[in-house]
């Protein structure tokens, strides 16, 4: 017999299961797999932003070398292709709903961003579909484009449906409450913020190979996305009008997603397409520079903000209005970002009597923009924390003690913010005390004064963040205007040897999920995690699922096979119950055994698996033979992970360089499956957020030309740009989920940017400097320096 | 990637040959900068004649110079006894260029042929009174670059090798272009017994250059105080997104500082 392994259950930092194969290049990605018979597309794209087509000429490249097949707008009209849907919608303050113009597969008479795809060219080789490309000869009328969201308004109509560019002009909270609040306010604090635009650049690009089977007339689309099942709902019922069960969707090991590998883009859609009318598996890759120009980006906010406080510096009311870029058509979740996951988020862990925001979301001439890791959170707390910070200099507090007195008292929960969350628990001041301790706040000021001996420009900034993950209930947000439920789905198979297939319907691109999820079910058992396999990414195997992004995967995920767990645990019960000859209310289950209480008879798990497959000694009047169970788990919340980080940094006044020489981040994610894994993400996250205050910004020229398309030029954080981060924790469990759990995934990217400028001004308040926007380039903070050194000559 | 032809000959004259009987034929020597060009359907070279089999790899002491093989890769040179010892700052220069594969492939001829504005070879090359040696003739590092991605070399010309003086002292202090690393500014200093060379690379709109000022002011006395009072001009300095000329031209007197340091 098996001696019985360890067993690495909950709470316990077990390495992680599937990197032996990311790390020796095992990994099966959507690119390494081929088909018999595959040909490769290639998309021909607007190298203008704004035009309209006159005319496309692909005679030439037709009977190019190797071309199977060129199409154009015009062929997917004709087979009446839908295009990509926008997941959820928003009202508009006067009463109308969100504009949704159509976004074809191919473009229909106009372009609207430099990457929009004009044609697909199908041929054996990528070489000879883009040789055959350059054939293509299209005219263009070019129109004025409009780059700048912020004067969208005033810039030439890019869709008919969306006049003045705005999308929609979505408001919450009580304005006249919040204005009154503001007039009669002691002091009122202002602020405006730029969220600057970044390219989400998952390792690995987007892909796609699609592969029709006429014997049975149904596809095989193998693609990079964080939620199968939504691709083929929306791909099945909305794009090609043919039963889901007709469309198998893998999205197979995932490099990184970030948000953008969410959606349904024109390119998979075209490959599944391209596959029937062609009658061969059809792939497509992008190379980076397709990844820069065509996958979603993230941000692009501008937020004015007004925080107003009464004489004893306790805030009384927010107002926030918002202009944001959502680029040249809808995607998916485009909307719901910038004003559900925006807006809601405004009172943080602030006790806040009255809120009142607005959205404007503008088209432009630029790519779309949607999720990226934290999506409207990170916004929501960088308008805020910057405030804060802000507001607490302007009074003329310390920002921690400024914050602790606003604080939402750990007795007011459940708490209900005046923009719609309802905080189930959360305790802020512990998580501000201890990452406090751990960046020894209180000698802070000896270290600025030693640094300036050294001519350098010390600071410190914090960020007290509140984060709303794994959204749910499907009621209310159907409510909000999503167009899908919120629940997630788990199916545990019991094999008759006792290990567990485990089906998620949350996908893994780089989360860990065989390892943490395995965990659970190992945990809750008492059985070795390496007799648990995890199965994700396959629609024809997994339950339908709504997939991975918005942290939600534990707390929604996890908590579904918490469930099936529950079920299966259940029914074994009762099957022990027959083998024992006992009441199963007598039967207790611990350790991985069936006791029957008081005494020492008991059953393993293993030998109740086998009962169930082999019913020869079985309860089958009453009992279904077999041990497989399936879960639907509709979290009846948001989960609610908050916490502290602060930043310490150093700057270089001759230079501007902005060193980040400490980092204290104390989360509260409830309880912990896998302490490593969240230390990574927490520390995946931060690094993000460094980029996005210090390295990264997406720029495009007034032409509409994207002119951070490489790696040249687009600055990703490396590892010498960041410092060794202190991580730690404290922990309120979720109230309304069974683990305890909440979320971890975005929370370093939503914390960290208003820490880190926070502690950039901080560096630079002795010089008189009070803003600085993202990315904090050194060239930006050296400006800032001179200006304020002329500032003070004169 | 346009299709083109490949050969790979064992010496100079082989390579010359080859590239001759092309229409427009390429050297192809790390490839670290001609592959990409070539993956996106920036060049359409009719053939590439790879020179890494022509024995150009070769480091050398030469008494008063250190002559190095063009197909020398730059971790070649970082790590290498000879340049560690005569010129470390040489050997510095190599260590900071790029990352672990890119100095394993990429080479000096390939930098100092294409001439990058903002590579940090040519700043070497021009404060080291560097000779750049052909097929054909000995080009003196003033006379070799002549602007952005231009030299002297004339069509199907080879760099088999570059000498570089041993100075007194020098130093090359780069700051990095926060993307792409490359330098936004690079300062190679170097003192010889008749005055100091300063030649500042990643800065200039017509590529690398020496600056007579400073040279001026470190010749009669080299120390970061020398160059206090002095003005640097932004003019004819290139300005992008990541920096201004203005900002270029106070990096451009910093790193100086720094490399007399
Ligand atoms: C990611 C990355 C980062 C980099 N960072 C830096 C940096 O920080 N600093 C820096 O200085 N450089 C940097 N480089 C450039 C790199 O170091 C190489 O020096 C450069 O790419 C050219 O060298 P190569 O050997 O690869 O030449 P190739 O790419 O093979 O050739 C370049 C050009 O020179 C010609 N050529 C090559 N050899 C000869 C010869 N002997 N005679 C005549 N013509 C010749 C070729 O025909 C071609 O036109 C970087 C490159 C990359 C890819």
């Amino acid at each position: 017999m098996n001696e019985v392994t360890k067993i690495d259950g909950i709470g316990s930092s077990v390495r992680r299961t599937e990197d032996k194969k990311f790390l020796t290049g095992k990994g099966r990605y959507t690119d390494d797999i081929n088909r018999p018979g595959q040909v490769q597309a290639y998309f021909l794209r607007s190298d203008v932003a704004h035009a309209e087509i006159k005319s496309i000429d692909t005679k030439a490249a037709q009977s190019a070398p190797g071309v199977v097949g060129v199409f154009t707008g015009s062929d997917i009209a004709a087979d009446k292709v839908g295009g990509p849907i926008c997941g959820w919608v928003v009202p508009c303050r006067d009463g109308s709903s969100t504009k949704e113009p159509p976004h074809p597969l191919l473009a229909q008479g106009k372009v609207r961003f430099v990457g929009d795809a004009v044609a697909v060219v199908v041929a054996e080789t990528m070489e000879q579909a883009k040789s055959a490309a350059e054939l293509i000869d299209v005219d263009y009328n070019e129109l004025t484009p409009v780059v700048d969201f912020v004067s969208a308004d005033k810039g030439a109509q890019i869709h008919e449906e969306v006049p003045n560019n705005c999308y929609f002009d979505w408001e919450l909270g009580d304005e006249s409450a919040t204005n009154k609040a503001i007039e009669s306010a002691a002091k009122v604090v202002k602020l405006s913020v730029r969220n600057n635009r970044l390219v989400p650049n998952a390792m690995e690009p987007r892909s796609a190979l699609a592969e029709y089977d006429s014997l049975d007339e149904s596809y095989t689309l193998h693609t990079t996305s964080q939620n199968p099942h939504l691709t083929r709902l929306v791909l099945a019922a909305f794009m090609f009008a043919i039963p889901e069960s007709k469309l198998r969707v893998i999205a197979p090991d995932v490099g990184g997603g970030f948000g953008s590998k969410i959606y349904v883009y024109i390119e998979e859609a075209v490959c599944v397409w391209a596959s029937k009318k062609i009658g061969r598996p059809v792939k497509w890759t992008a190379d980076r520079t397709q990844a820069f120009l065509t996958d979603c980006h993230g941000r692009d906010h501008v937020n004015d903000v007004q925080l107003a406080l009464d004489e004893n510096n306790k805030i009384i009311g927010l107002r926030v209005d918002t202009v944001c870029n959502l680029g040249a058509y809808l995607s998916a979740f485009s909307v719901v970002v910038p004003t559900i996951l925006h807006g809601t988020l405004l009172s943080g862990q602030y006790d806040i009597p009255t809120i009142y925001t607005n959205v404007k979301g503008m088209a432009t001439n630029t790519v779309n923009v949607d999720a990226y890791r934290g999506a409207g959170r990170p916004e929501a707390t960088y308008l805020l924390e910057r405030t804060m910070e802000t507001a607490a200099k302007e009074v003329g507090m310390d920002p921690a003690e400024f914050r602790r007195i606003n604080f939402i008292p750990k007795d007011a929960f459940p708490y209900q913010t005046q923009v719609a969350l309802q905080y189930d628990i959360g305790d802020y001041e512990p998580h501000l005390d201890k990452a406090m301790e751990m960046i020894d706040y209180s000698n802070f000021e000896k270290r600025r004064a030693e640094a300036a001996k050294r001519g350098m420009y010390r600071g410190i900034g914090m960020s007290s963040y509140i984060e709303a993950c794994g959204l749910a209930p499907s009621a209310v947000v159907g409510a909000l205007g999503g167009r899908v439920g919120q629940w997630e789905s788990a199916s545990v198979r019991v094999n008759p040897t006792g290990t567990i297939s485990v089906f998620t319907g949350s996908h893994s691109h780089g989360q860990g999920h065989a390892t943490t999820f395995a965990q659970i079910v190992a945990d809750k058992l008492g059985i070795p995690m390496e007799n648990v396999e995890v199965i994700h990414g396959d629609t024809d195997k997994t339950p339908f699922g709504m997939g991975s992004y918005g942290s939600r995967s534990l707390a929604s995920g996890g908590s579904a096979i918490s469930k099936a767990v529950d079920k299966i645990i259940n029914k074994s019960k009762k099957i022990a119950a027959h083998l024992l000859e006992a009441s199963e209310d007598d039967i207790d289950f611990k350790d991985g055994k069936f006791v029957v209480g008081g005494t020492d008879k008991e059953k393993a798990f293993g030998e109740i698996a086998l009962a169930a497959y082999v019913p020869h000694n079985y309860p089958l009047e009453t009992l279904e033979p077999g041990l497989e169970e399936n879960a639907f788990y509709d979290p009846t919340n948001f989960v609610f992970p908050s916490g502290t980080h602060i930043a310490e940094v150093e700057i270089d006044p001759a230079t501007g360089v902005v060193e980040v020489v400490d980092w204290a981040a104390c989360d509260d994610f409830g309880n912990l499956v896998n302490p490593m894994i969240v230390e990574g993400q927490v520390h995946g996250g931060i690094a993000q957020g460094i980029g996005q205050a210090l390295l990264e910004d997406a720029h495009y020229d007034e032409n509409g030309q994207l002119l951070t398309a490489s790696y040249m030029d687009y600055c990703m954080p490396r590892a010498d740009d960041l410092p060794s981060f202190k991580v730690g924790y404290t922990n309120t469990p979720c109230t309304h989920n069974d683990l305890g759990v909440k979320g971890c995934g975005e929370a370093g990217a939503i914390a960290s940017p208003p820490a880190l400028i926070n502690a950039v001004i901080d560096a630079l308040s002795p010089l008189g400097v009070t803003d600085m926007s993202m990315p904090a380039t050194p060239q930006k903070v050296w400006k800032a320096i001179q200006e304020s050194q002329s500032v003070a000559a004169e | 990637m346009y299709s083109t032809k490949y050969i790979k000959p064992n010496s100079t004259s082989e390579a010359l040959e080859a590239i001759k009987s092309m229409g427009e034929g390429k050297f192809l020597a790390g490839g670290m900068t001609l592959i990409p060009t070539l993956k996106q359907r920036l060049a359409s070279p009719d053939g590439l004649v790879d020179i890494s089999g022509c024995d150009l790899d070769s480091i050398s002491d030469e008494g008063d110079a250190i002559k190095i093989g063009a197909m020398t890769k730059h971790a070649s040179v970082a790590e290498s006894g000879l340049v560690n010892k005569a010129i470390p700052a040489l050997a510095k220069l190599a260590d900071g260029i790029g990352d672990r594969q890119v100095r394993n492939r990429g080479t000096l001829g390939g930098s100092v042929a294409n001439n990058d504005p903002s590579a940090c070879y040519p700043s070497a090359v021009l404060a080291l009174k560097a000779i750049v040696h052909t097929n054909t003739r000995s080009i003196e590092a003033d006379e070799f670059f002549t602007g952005m991605f231009e030299t002297a070399l004339e069509e199907n010309e080879i760099i088999e090798a570059i000498s570089f003086s041993k100075p007194t002292r020098a130093n090359y202090v780069k700051f990095p272009n926060p993307a792409s690393r490359y330098a936004m500014v690079g300062v190679f200093v170097a003192q010889f017994n008749d005055g100091v060379r300063v030649a500042v690379t990643g800065a200039g709109e017509g590529g690398v250059f020496r600056h007579a000022e400073m040279e001026a002011a470190l010749s009669s006395n080299y120390n970061a105080d020398a160059l206090s009072a002095l003005e640097i001009s932004s003019e004819g300095l290139i300005s992008d997104l990541h920096a201004s000329p203005e900002y270029r031209a106070n990096l451009i007197k910093e790193m100086t500082k720094r490399a007399v340091a």
